[in-house]
């Protein structure tokens, strides 16, 4: 865990079989992440499975939408909840849908493409 | 079938220190569902990369929750050491080992206190808060700070503390230790409180796997998780074993927590006791590029740090998982089909820290 | 009976501290400090409340609840901002989320500093607000309606 990253690269369109299948094997869900790059997200996805961390990199293009892991992962709707509301990520079918209510923020979408905006 | 009503709970409330609110659909006297919202303590402060220096992140990081703020910080610091490839001085991690468990132990005594205060104990509460108040005078003697303690850095520890302090630490604990176990007596055995823990808000081992629960509320169902065992910090030296229960109700995650108290203790002791010679510190140069990954074990559970940096002075990302965050579903699940009374009950038992979770 | 000295009950509400501020708050009332002996008892009610105290900024979420809370309670009030993110934001001044300190959304009466502030200027910013509480009443004169309080 401490010298390597683990991190594999995989499609948008993988993610929801990928999750499955993950959870097939007892693989826990630790947390997934999102990074602002330019003119994407970078989302990686953490997995747990007898203390080793493994990590899946999806990057979605700006204004893609990615599918929920929240029926393999029900646990997941914290996170994906999170990037909708603050990074406006577009995440389709959530177990749990707090359709842009979970973080209510002074501005809305804080975290999305400010640099793009700009120029 | 009954007529549902749907009762608010929180944000503030009584029974809880923090905000946080949940709709609780109930039918008669039983929650049938609960829907949590939170938001009321987001502040946003992982996007203060772009404002501060990656050092300066430091203050920042401790300041995500002022009960496990040095869990935080070290979690952050290790996080950075990792990507900058440094080798941290054994001295430096026993030190924050040591601070580390002082602060499970100050933690699990506010939360033990916090549980007594929710079932009506006062006096009990009264007593672990008490206690309490010992450890804090020891964060106070060897960092300056009762809550904030500003010890850590890149590369080490800014203080070392004296022989002739740790001895006297390892002096308070095993009379602390002595204290506490009275106290957990009461938790253990008194039939007032078994009678509100014993069998409420059970959650099998399977459900909680299934929900990514982590820290003692898993524990307490009997899953195997901790990131002690990892090998981070000094924890592989001093022989640490994580404390499983298995009944998976308010009862066993209480358990989970007093011997974990006990253990703690007896590892400050430990470590006290063993702390090799040496260097605190070691200068760090350069800046962080690329990114990566670090985990801990907090009071609550497993904490989660990712860093990334672009050889600047400012990061691009800092996100951090905080245990109550995973523990959320966890939470709704346990509420389902419990009484309206036991609600506060259930809610503390997952140790809640919403400051943590919303940052 | 305006002879009788009161005790002063205090509500407690943690806008978006982190904890640090709102433990020490507890801590004030436990046995190492017990301000309790003053006769300070933390009530969950603001209609039973003298003194609301506030830990940590406010941001858009948490605005209404707090000033929902400042406006239950009854006449006279004093509010006491407890921390440095009560007082101006603090550390946390610059995120996107936070409005900053509570006195951009309710009056705030005393204000006491630290990161976190410590239980013993805690207790010293809680007698300074009885005195401006004092003061309050005697401006409010003997008017009875402001009386609610038992």
């Amino acid at each position: 865990m401490y010298t390597d990253l683990n991190l594999k690269t995989i499609e948008p369109a993988e993610l929801v079989n990928t999750a499955r299948t993950l959870k097939g094997e007892g693989y826990r869900m630790v947390q997934i992440c999102a990074t602002k790059i330019p003119d994407a997200y970078e989302l990686t996805y953490s997995f747990d499975k007898d203390h080793e961390l493994y990590n899946y990199r999806v990057i979605v293009p700006e204004g893609t939408e990615i599918e929920s892991i929240t029926d393999s992962y029900f646990a997941a709707f914290v996170y994906e909840n999170e990037m909708k509301d603050l990074f406006g990520i577009k995440i389709n079918h959530i177990a749990l849908d707090f359709q842009g209510n979970f973080f209510i923020t002074n501005e809305p979408t804080p975290w999305k493409g400010k640099k793009a905006e700009e120029e | 079938m009954a007529k549902q009503t749907i009762i608010p709970f929180g944000p503030q409330h009584p029974v809880l220190p923090e905000p946080v609110h949940l709709d609780l659909v109930l039918e008669d006297e039983t929650v049938v569902q609960a829907i949590p919202s939170i938001g009321f303590v987001h502040r946003g402060l992982e996007k203060l990369v772009e404002k501060k220096e990656y050092t300066e992140l430091m203050y920042v990081t401790e300041r995500i929750c002022g009960i496990c703020a040095f869990g935080h910080n070290w979690g952050y610091c290790h996080a950075i050491e990792l990507l900058m490839k440094v080798d941290v001085p054994e001295r430096a991690e026993y030190l924050r080992t040591l601070w580390h468990e002082l602060s499970r132990v100050h933690s699990h005594l506010l939360w033990l206190g916090l549980l007594a205060d929710a079932f009506g104990f006062e006096s009990l509460f009264n007593h672990c808060w008490r206690l309490r108040e010992s450890v804090l005078d020891l964060f106070e003697k060897t960092t300056g700070g009762r809550v904030i303690f500003s010890v850590n850095k890149i590369g080490g520890v800014h203080r070392d503390i004296s022989p002739e302090v740790l001895t006297e630490m390892a002096t308070v604990v095993a009379g602390m230790r002595k204290e506490v176990n009275e106290l957990i007596n009461v938790f253990v055995n008194d039939t007032s409180v078994k009678n509100r823990l014993v069998g409420v808000g059970v959650v099998t081992k399977e459900e909680a796997e299934d929900l990514c629960a982590v820290g003692p509320t898993a524990r307490g169902s009997g899953v195997v998780t901790d990131i002690r065992l990892t090998g981070n910090g000094v924890y592989d030296k001093i022989g640490f074993e994580p404390i499983i229960e298995e009944a998976g109700d308010c009862y066993a995650r209480t358990l989970v927590r007093c011997r974990e108290l006990i253990q703690s203790m007896d590892m400050v002791i430990e470590i006290c006791e063993t702390i090799p010679e040496g260097e605190i510190a070691v200068p760090v140069k350069g800046k962080p590029e690329g990114e990566f990954f670090a985990r801990l074990e907090q009071p609550r559970g497993e904490a989660f740090y990712y860093v990334k940096g672009n050889g600047t002075k400012n990061l691009e990302r800092m996100r951090v998982r905080t245990p109550t965050n995973i523990n959320i579903p966890f939470l709704v699940k346990s509420l389902e089909g419990c009484s309206l009374a036991d609600v506060p009950v259930i809610v503390i038992c997952i140790d809640p820290c919403i400051s943590c979770t919303e940052r | 009976m305006s002879y009788v000295t009161k005790s002063p009950w205090v509500i407690h509400y943690d806008g978006s501290s982190c904890n640090g501020c709102d433990i020490e708050v507890l801590a004030c009332l436990t046995p190492m400090y017990d301000a309790e002996r003053f006769g300070i008892i933390n009530t969950g009610n603001p209609k039973h409340a003298d003194l609301f105290l506030v830990t940590g900024g406010v941001n858009e979420q948490n605005k209404n609840v707090v000033k929902q809370i400042y406006e239950q309670m009854p006449e006279p009030k004093v509010v006491v901002a407890i921390g440095i993110c009560a007082c101006s934001g603090g550390i946390f001044a610059e995120c996107y989320n936070i409005l900053g300190g509570v006195d951009q959304v309710i009056p705030v009466d005393v204000y006491v500093p630290g990161c976190a502030a410590r239980p013993e200027s805690i207790i010293d910013g809680i007698v300074q607000g009885l005195g401006v509480l004092a003061e309050k009443r005697a401006a409010m004169g003997s008017a009875p309606a402001a009386k609610t309080e038992e």
